[in-house]
């Protein structure tokens, strides 16, 4: 493996990965973004430059705001490897990758970590039945193939995604059996402290109460303050058991659905397989009930030269991703001398304040959107790790042995271990403990997380 | 250090890993009041994280009564200690891939039965393909020990450990020993939480063990090294036993589960003071070349992690089980080179045997830590 070198590698083409990528280029510095897609947007932007005008309608404004920035990047001079998916960053600043079944890799100055953010794990009976789908998931086939469900989905959970989606639906003409929300009054209670400061985010938070208008215009049921969810399964044509219907309950009312697609939602968090990969410290955030990476207000991890950018270091959302990868890109224009940091600091300034602004209606929509704790902490027969099958009752049963945090459930019991390296299931696995421990989940920590970070095989990692 | 020290024992064991929760469980069972100290947490290392190769084969001359010795406990782990360990006696196999090569075991056979060591047989290549029909064609041969296996690393170190435990010995997790000190004939140990003391102490503390020896002022050449293995997803069962390379660094088992542990003294990186192992890939390219030559059908399997353990390594290549040349009461056995796995509850038993009859049931002389003379301090 002979490496390139580079002075900025950027991994990931979303809004803060191409912000970034977009800034230093245009500074002079050689710049290479990998991303694993075939074009660059990212989960929020995906498959922007290929969409056409009746996918932009339906999709919406937010999402041709991608456009323009992904126009800008092309124009940055900065090199681009689409279908990369990165195995590995150490923190020397190798870059590992894998392309077309081949292995390459960079030798940067500076990594910035611009991988965003994955959906919530929401472990409640019967999630992993064939016919259960995240919205997240959901919504990516909508963006880059414009494929939409068979049969009126479920939509079940809670937060924005999962309402932009039903919206996006409506526009489609896509029918919708039913919007089951876990968001109760006292959740609405608890949000209002924050609404005062939301109010300053006035457009992002209106476009959110149109989404929901949209929905009920529309006819879509919607059932309020669900709890008890379970999804039912039953024999389909092949005779596999798959998603039959939801049942829930509505302030002690049981409820039950027929439904073949359900769609789940309980908010995002920020994907930190890099972060911890690379063993830099990270806090458990309350008020978004994830780890985020420590860093300081650049970006940078403290593993020198290695910044993170976008939702990946919490989340903030897209607009807040672009400023924030443009400000990591000053810093690092910076740290390799082509500004001095006053000029830094100038051109630093307004980005922060839209930073800030973005960030506004974060302890809104994180306190309305709080996921509830029978759905993030389940009952004992429900699989938490779905790789290698360990139920909830297994964790606690091996946590009775003595087992303390996430690495030793791998050792007792395989959790954690399997394909997906802990993504599915990392942070149901730290409050299942954190729970059972009754220990805050600071205290129980998170997988060591040990690469390749995606899939390579033997016969890749040889060369052949 | 202050004097009202309230965590008594008769023996403090500094190292939780499988040597140390093994003594621990040798030395319990014989009555004595046991406190293990471990600085992470029990397994969190070497011995939590290793290949989990049950291997008397290709060990050096001296170690072999050891082996020979560990591996009827082995056989008769869940009437000692309450568990399998994931034990299973699947045989190890050392593959030859050429004539030069296959000659090399013959030699190696012929020097074992000259010492009256028949553990090891030489196979030939039909008899090879006829245990492991998947191996590529191109083998000549190999070295065949049909009793030994392999087992799950961490479950093993977590199953002496409740052994021990259920024979009144204590574990602290968490608990790192900063200094050891004896004063008359009694031991301490400072931690962070408190001291600890005891009639005698037994350090096993892997690659952390060399600094405890130089507080004694016995330095040892011992340094660590991030041991590499990687492991894939899961694959249907193509091959029973562990093998081995002789022409190239390999081990290589595939797991009950379908999994496949692929290693072989890989060299990382061990930062000690971080307490961390880390990978380089770039040295696991030959791994990965050596496995698909063996097993073409391989090629597409994906791997899931690749990691790296502490491991404490000698310059001779062997451990230290030897009692302190330089104070009392105080009994080492670390350093084993990457091979400790297998002679973990046997060598527990011999230490069990150092502290409490002041001599072990085999000869110990080559693993002295005096052995390496003069050693210049760090």
């Amino acid at each position: 493996m002979v490496a390139e070198p580079v002075d900025v590698a950027v991994i990931g083409a979303g809004p803060a990965g191409l912000a970034c990528a977009t800034r230093a280029a245009q500074a002079g510095l050689s710049v290479v973004l990998l991303d694993e897609q075939e074009t660059v947007g990212g989960q929020i932007y995906r498959a922007i430059e290929r969409s056409d005008a009746q996918r932009r309608e339906i999709l919406g404004p937010d999402y041709v705001a991608g456009a323009a920035l992904a126009a800008e990047f092309a124009r940055s001079g900065a090199a681009y490897v689409p279908n990369a998916s990165v195995w590995q960053v150490t923190r020397e600043r190798s870059v590992h990758y894998l392309k077309d079944g081949k292995v390459g890799s960079f030798e940067a100055k500076r990594v910035v970590l611009a991988t965003g953010a994955l959906e919530r794990p929401f472990p409640i009976p019967g999630w992993t039945l064939p016919g259960v789908l995240t919205a997240g998931a959901a919504q990516i086939l909508l963006k880059s193939a414009g494929e939409v469900p068979m049969e009126p989905p479920v939509l079940v959970g809670c937060g924005p995604l999962l309402y932009l989606l039903g919206w996006q639906y409506v526009r489609a003409g896509v029918p919708i059996r039913a919007l089951v929300d876990t968001t109760r009054n006292d959740d609405r209670w608890r949000a209002k402290r924050h609404l005062l400061s939301a109010l300053r985010a006035w457009p992002d938070l209106r476009k959110g109460l149109q989404l929901i208008r949209t929905l009920r215009e529309a006819g879509v049921p919607i059932h309020e303050a669900a709890d008890d969810l379970r999804i039912e399964g039953a024999p389909g044509e092949d005779g596999t058991e798959r998603a039959h219907a939801l049942s829930f309950s509505v302030r002690g009312v049981p409820q039950r659905i027929e439904a073949n697609v359900i769609l789940l939602h309980q908010g995002v968090v920020p994907n930190t397989q890099f972060s911890w990969s690379l063993r830099a410290a990270h806090r458990w955030d309350d008020a978004q009930l994830c780890f985020t990476p420590q860093t300081d207000s650049w970006g940078e991890l403290d593993v020198t030269g290695i910044f993170v950018a976008g939702d990946g270091g919490g989340i903030a959302g897209a607009k807040a991703a672009q400023a924030q990868g443009e400000v990591t890109a000053l810093a690092i224009i910076a740290q390799l001398e082509a500004i001095d940091q006053a000029t830094r600091d100038r051109a630093a300034g307004p980005l922060l304040r839209r930073l800030a602004d973005a960030r506004r209606i974060r302890p809104f929509l994180d306190s309305l959107y709080r996921p509830r704790d029978e759905n993030r902490v389940p009952q004992d027969d429900v699989v938490v790790c779905r790789c290698e099958e360990v139920s909830a009752g297994e964790v606690r049963r091996i946590v009775a042995l003595g087992c303390e945090g996430p690495n030793q459930a791998k050792s007792f019991g395989r959790c954690g271990m399997g394909p997906c390296q802990g993504r599915m299931c990392g942070l149901t696995v730290t409050e299942l403990i954190a729970d059972a421990r009754k220990v805050p989940p600071a205290s129980v920590g998170y997988y060591r997380i040990r690469p390749p970070i995606k899939p390579l095989t033997l016969g890749e990692l040889a060369g052949e | 250090m202050n004097s009202a020290v309230a965590n008594e024992a008769d023996v403090l064991v500094i190292g939780g890993g499988l040597h140390g929760s093994s003594s621990a469980f040798f030395l319990a069972s014989r009555g004595a009041r046991v406190t293990v100290l471990e600085a992470d947490y029990v397994g969190r290392h070497a011995s939590g994280v290793n290949a989990g190769g049950v291997r008397t084969l290709g060990r050096p001359l001296p170690e072999i009564p050891l082996a020979l010795m560990s591996r009827e406990i082995w056989h008769n782990i869940v009437e000692t200690i309450g568990d399998d360990a994931g034990f299973v006696a699947s045989g190890q196999m050392k593959i030859a891939e050429s004539e030069a090569e296959l000659d090399e075991c013959r030699a190696r056979v012929a020097l074992l039965e000259a010492h009256g060591f028949a553990h090891e047989k030489i196979i030939d290549r039909a008899s090879v393909l006829e245990l492991e029909p998947a191996l590529a064609p191109h083998v000549t041969g190999a070295i065949w020990v049909e009793q030994d296996g392999y087992a799950l690393p961490y479950r093993t170190t977590a199953a002496f450990r409740r052994a021990a435990q259920a024979r009144e010995a204590v574990f602290h997790e968490g608990t790192p020993v900063q200094r050891i000190e004896q004063r008359g004939e009694r031991w301490y140990a400072q931690t962070p939480s408190g001291t600890f003391s005891a009639g005698h102490l037994v350090v096993t503390a892997g690659a952390w063990a060399g600094e405890l020896a130089q507080q004694v002022g016995e330095p040892v050449p011992v340094y660590p090294e991030g041991l590499m293995l990687m492991v894939t997803h899961r694959v249907a069962p193509f091959c029973r036993s562990t093998l081995g390379a002789t022409g190239r660094p390999l081990s290589f088992k595939q797991f009950d589960n379908g999994t496949v542990v692929i290693g072989g003294k890989l060299i990382g990186i061990a930062d000690l003071p971080g307490r961390h192992g880390e990978v380089d890939f770039a040295r696991l390219v030959r791994s990965a070349n050596t496995v698909v030559d063996l097993f073409p059908h391989l090629r597409h399997l994906g791997i899931n992690r690749a990691w790296a353990g502490v491991e404490a390594l000698t310059s001779d290549s062997l451990p230290v089980i030897s009692p302190s040349r330089r104070a009392s009461n105080l009994t080492y056995s670390f350093g084993y080179c990457a091979s400790g796995f297998q002679l973990g509850p046997g060598c527990g038993k011999l230490v069990s045997e150092l502290v409490l009859d002041g001599v072990a049931s085999l000869p110990l002389d080559a693993f002295a830590i005096d052995r390496f003379g003069a050693v210049a301090t760090a």
